[in-house]
């Protein structure tokens, strides 16, 4: 074991020029990815989630990154981007949310997967080929031999998911960032997706970015929680104790929108008020409190202030809330 | 994906409201418009064009002159009835030079020219627009069978060599009004293109919750169709019709360089620049005015369609 | 892809005979003497009542127009007796004024027709193509604005003054190139390029222009595409992202719109040719409307459908070769 932890992010940042102003996505997050483990990152769209990942990818154009993200020690953010390439899909893969979008109309599946190894190993087509297959194989598709030469668009949604993770897997990467890997898919087939990323994770120790809305996938796979709004961190803690005592109000609104078994018949379902902050123009202070509850109840400016910091509120827990004394 | 793409902002709960921010989506488009320079030029050159030609009259009667008036002074015999003087002619008295061997005046009938071209361009880009709209919407609103039907029809019609169609149409067709035949002519070719635009977006919008809802609560088709859909289409339907107009304008010229749209002694641009094509070397001038009015006006047309659709539409048809 | 094919050869088929169909009305039924409208010009009333007869006019309309879809494959004599006259196989009508079939008018003028076609379109796909790539790549740099502002420019010129600007500036002034006329490949390819170069350059700059916009649009949009980006996240370096994965589907439309104009311009190059005095299909076709030679502007409308038709069914197999979602529907 090396002494780095798979994945450091330090003070990432991410803006975007625009016409209309600089948009600030992402504001400084910090996390941590160990090998084995998996963090979830969960959060509304527009909370920075994904363009987080893409940074870490290196998949931004036209933005300004800054801040470190380290892959085993490897600097990755202001890294010239042929050096990042054989990184890129090598040590760090990502499996993206539409795979009928995301894998290439035109080619075979097979063929795309073959591309990718041949880029980092080199070889023959025909032994990339045979790489593919296998692969296609260890994901659970039947048939592997036949189904590489079919395109993404003869594939059931179930299946192309399988095929990305597969091309994800198929130069034996470190870290796999999966974002939104299940939300298109059917709950049954997004179970079965998402025991597939565990027992893969188990037989080859990979880390796992799950980046997802949905507070069940989270329940199921992750090992830590971060959740961001408005492109900051609000809460940072073990997945298990973020269940059992969310700090901060935002995870608690989340945690509260879930239906549940124990409701009434009939019983509304609780939305969080309100939509997600402009990234363009922010509100000042803490970007939920518009739609807080506990802000409702308070006017004495702590909330509207400067942005509120991540603090330790337990061990190995920490929340962005300034009010959290007066609502814990 | 939840990438947050830099375009408008959310209407969030929490974001202030910008200062000049427009209320409706026309004083945005407006808003737009007004910082493009170039959709400014084209709609000066257009205004430029339109007014020359509704005041043909007035201004024919200031520099005392008439399209069709033969003035032979004005041409010299021994020439070949090549204009008398330089530049094809320009004096005080032909402000734009004559004709070859007709000497007919330059200025008057550019302005009697554009008076032709932009009617017969206006009247088809109206009927066009009426008849693209009507089937368009009918067939992305109703659906299935007559959906099929229009659509079928459409494709037919789009797949017609049209120029060839059209000229082949005017020159069998009995001798009636030349600039009514055209128009319609034109206009039979040229609708199917604004009518597949108009049912794409009908498809989409007939998906849109709020006409879910009406409904839903039992609206009249046709209520829902002037009162929540048309209104939604009109941004589409002025972007596509001023980018049709050129198109309509450099098809009339075609058929009248051909010599079968409008007939002599009306005068169009597409015939003086046919009459000209002779003299390109001996009297440029002839020749470059019309196809000058005609580039002019073609390319300001472009300009401000150009300019409507990123303000008006920004993702063109594809929605 | 076989019963893809068979469908599509089908539904050719019925747009054809619809062609035939309307074709047919326009020319036989809008005008009220339609003897008299193909016999020409100028023509005797003995001589339009020996058309009349040669066209059979007389019979019933169905039985004209099978005659006439008859005439197509199978070829036909037109009247009976000494007045009879051969349309061989395919008959595309017979001019009475030039006493020949339109089939061997047209076929005449074809090379012309497809040597302007292709030279134009091989320029213009050069130019545009390139132009628009170019463009989305350097999407709000300099090159952008000048090339665009450049296409709307060049687009909005009438190919009138592209022409004439052209024989005047390169012919009359500088003397480098003569006046064009055609010659056959075969016979001088050098003299085939030297004197096509002008119509080809007048075709190909306001398509060029249209090509530009049109690439540039769809390489953009493409290149937004979610499967560019895991071509990027696989690995790959910028130019295989760009050449493989992006360009080819960015290029598929604009395929598509090639074969549609190269259908369109066999012969619809009406104004090029005319202009430039090329005697190819368009040129036949304006000359036959000022002589008012109905059976030759029917005979090259007919052509000019089968070409777009013909093109049509090319395209959408192209297309199905290259994207193979089209083959499902």
């Amino acid at each position: 074991m090396t002494p780095h932890p798979l994945l450091e992010v330090r003070d990432l940042a991410v803006e975007f020029p625009t016409a209309e102003g600089t948009v600030r996505a992402v504001k400084g997050i910090d996390f941590t990815v160990e090998r084995g483990r998996t963090l979830g990152i969960v959060g509304e769209s527009g909370s920075g989630k994904s363009v987080t990942s893409l940074a870490v990818m290196g998949l931004h154009r036209g933005a300004t990154v800054t801040g470190s993200a380290k892959l085993d020690g490897t600097e990755l953010i202001g890294t010239p981007d042929d050096r990042l390439r054989a990184l890129r899909g090598r040590k760090m893969a990502m499996v993206f949310q539409d795979a009928l979008t995301a894998l290439h109309p035109y080619f075979t599946v097979g063929d795309q997967i073959a591309e990718a190894y041949r880029q980092h190993f080199g070889g023959t087509r025909k032994a990339a080929l045979a790489r593919a297959v296998d692969v296609l194989g260890d994901v659970g598709i039947p048939e592997p031999a036949r189904r590489a030469r079919e395109h993404p668009h003869q594939f059931s949604g179930g299946m192309r998911q399988r095929a990305m993770i597969a091309l994800a897997l198929s130069c034996d990467p470190d870290l796999i960032i999966a974002d939104e890997p299940t939300t298109a898919l059917d709950v049954t087939v997004q179970a079965q997706v998402l025991e597939l990323l565990m027992r893969l994770q188990q037989e080859r120790g990979l880390g796992i970015v799950m980046i997802t809305h949905d507070l069940g996938v989270i329940a199921r796979v992750a090992d830590e929680v971060l959740v961001m709004y408005g492109g900051s961190a609000v809460e940072q803690a073990p997945a298990e104790k973020l269940f059992t005592a969310p700090r901060h109000p935002y995870t608690r609104g989340l945690l509260d929108s879930l239906p549940r078994l124990d409701d009434e018949d009939g019983a509304e379902l609780r939305a969080i008020p309100g939509s997600p902050p402009s990234l363009l123009a922010p509100p000042a202070g803490c970007a939920f409190h518009p739609r807080c509850p506990a802000y409702a109840a308070t006017s004495d400016g702590r909330c509207t202030g400067d942005r509120p910091p991540l603090r330790t509120v337990a061990d190995g827990h920490r929340s962005a809330c300034v009010l959290d004394e007066v609502t814990a | 994906m939840t990438t947050p793409l830099p375009t408008a902002p959310a209407e969030g709960a929490g974001a202030p409201a910008a200062a000049e921010a427009p209320a409706s989506p026309w004083a945005l488009a407006l808003h737009r418009l007004r910082r493009r320079k170039a959709a400014l030029v084209g709609a000066g050159i257009i205004g430029f064009f339109v007014l020359a030609a509704l005041l043909a009259p007035v201004l024919t009667a200031i520099s005392g002159t008439r399209p069709d008036t033969v003035d032979k002074k004005a041409i010299d015999p021994y020439l070949g009835g090549l204009p008398r003087g330089s530049l094809g002619g320009i004096s005080s008295h032909h402000w734009l030079g004559v004709e070859p061997l007709l000497g007919r005046d330059i200025f008057a009938r550019l302005l009697y020219g554009a008076q032709i071209s932009l009617l017969v361009a206006f009247s088809a880009a109206l009927l066009i627009t009426l008849i693209g709209t009507v089937l368009g919407i009918t067939a992305g609103y109703f659906g299935g069978r007559i959906d099929a039907l229009i659509s079928r029809f459409m494709d037919v019609m789009m797949s017609f060599p049209s120029l060839i169609f059209m000229i082949a149409l005017l020159s069998v067709a009995r001798d009636v009004n030349r600039v009514v035949l055209l128009i319609g002519v034109m206009s039979l070719f040229s609708w199917p293109y604004i009518a597949r635009v108009v049912r794409g977006q009908t498809l989409s919008l007939r998906h849109r919750e709020y006409v879910e809802a009406a409904r839903a609560s039992g609206t009249g088709n046709a209520r829902i169709l002037f009162g929540e859909i048309l209104p939604n289409l009109t941004g589409t339907i002025v972007v596509y019709v001023t980018l049709a107009v050129p198109g309509l304008i450099g098809t009339e010229a075609a058929l009248s360089f051909l010599g079968v749209g409008i007939r002599p002694p009306t005068p169009s641009w597409g015939q003086m620049i046919s009459d000209a094509v002779l003299y390109y070397k001996v009297d440029p001038m002839f020749f470059i005015l019309p196809s000058a009015c005609l580039f002019l006006v073609v390319l300001a047309f472009t300009l401000v369609g150009d300019a409507l659709r990123d303000a008006l539409d920004p993702k063109g048809s594809r929605a | 892809m076989i019963g893809y094919l068979l469908r599509r050869l089908a539904a050719m088929a019925a747009t054809l005979l619809i062609v035939c169909a309307l074709t047919f009305a326009v020319f036989y039924l809008l005008p009220s003497d339609p003897a008299a409208q193909f016999c020409g010009k100028d023509c005797s009333t003995e001589r339009i009542e020996l058309v009349r007869q040669q066209l059979g006019l007389a019979d019933p309309l169905i039985v004209q127009f099978w005659h006439y879809v008859r005439g197509i494959f199978a070829g036909q004599t037109l009247g009976t007796g000494q007045y009879a006259v051969q349309c061989g196989f395919p008959c595309f009508g017979y001019s009475f004024q030039s006493a020949q079939p339109v089939w061997a008018l047209m076929m005449d003028r074809l090379p012309t027709s497809i040597s302007l076609a292709l030279g134009a379109a091989t320029l213009w796909l050069l130019l545009g193509v390139g132009a628009g790539v170019i463009s989305a790549l350097r999407r709000g740099t300099w090159i952008d604005r000048t090339l665009m502002i450049g296409t709307i420019g060049i687009a909005a010129l009438p190919v009138y003054f592209t022409a004439m600007i052209l024989l005047y500036l390169v012919v009359t002034v500088a003397g480098i190139l003569p006046y064009p006329r055609y010659i056959a490949f075969g016979e001088n390819p050098v003299g085939w390029i030297t004197n096509l170069i002008l119509p080809w350059i007048t075709l190909a700059l306001l398509n060029a222009a249209i090509y530009a916009r049109m690439t540039r649009n769809s390489v953009i949009e493409t290149m937004a595409e979610p499967y560019v980006r895991t071509a990027r996240a696989k690995g790959l370096p910028e130019r295989r992202v760009v050449g493989k994965h992006g360009l080819r589907p960015a290029l598929t439309p604009v395929a598509t719109m090639l074969g549609m104009d190269l259908g369109g311009l066999l012969a619809g190059a009406l104004i090029t040719e005319s202009l430039f005095s090329l005697p190819g299909i368009g040129k036949l076709f304006a000359d036959s409307l000022n002589k008012s030679d109905q059976p030759v502007i029917m005979g090259v409308t007919l052509l000019a459908s089968f070409f777009i038709v013909t093109s049509n069914l090319v395209v959408d197999l192209v297309y199905a070769w290259i994207d193979p979602r089209a083959r499902l529907s």
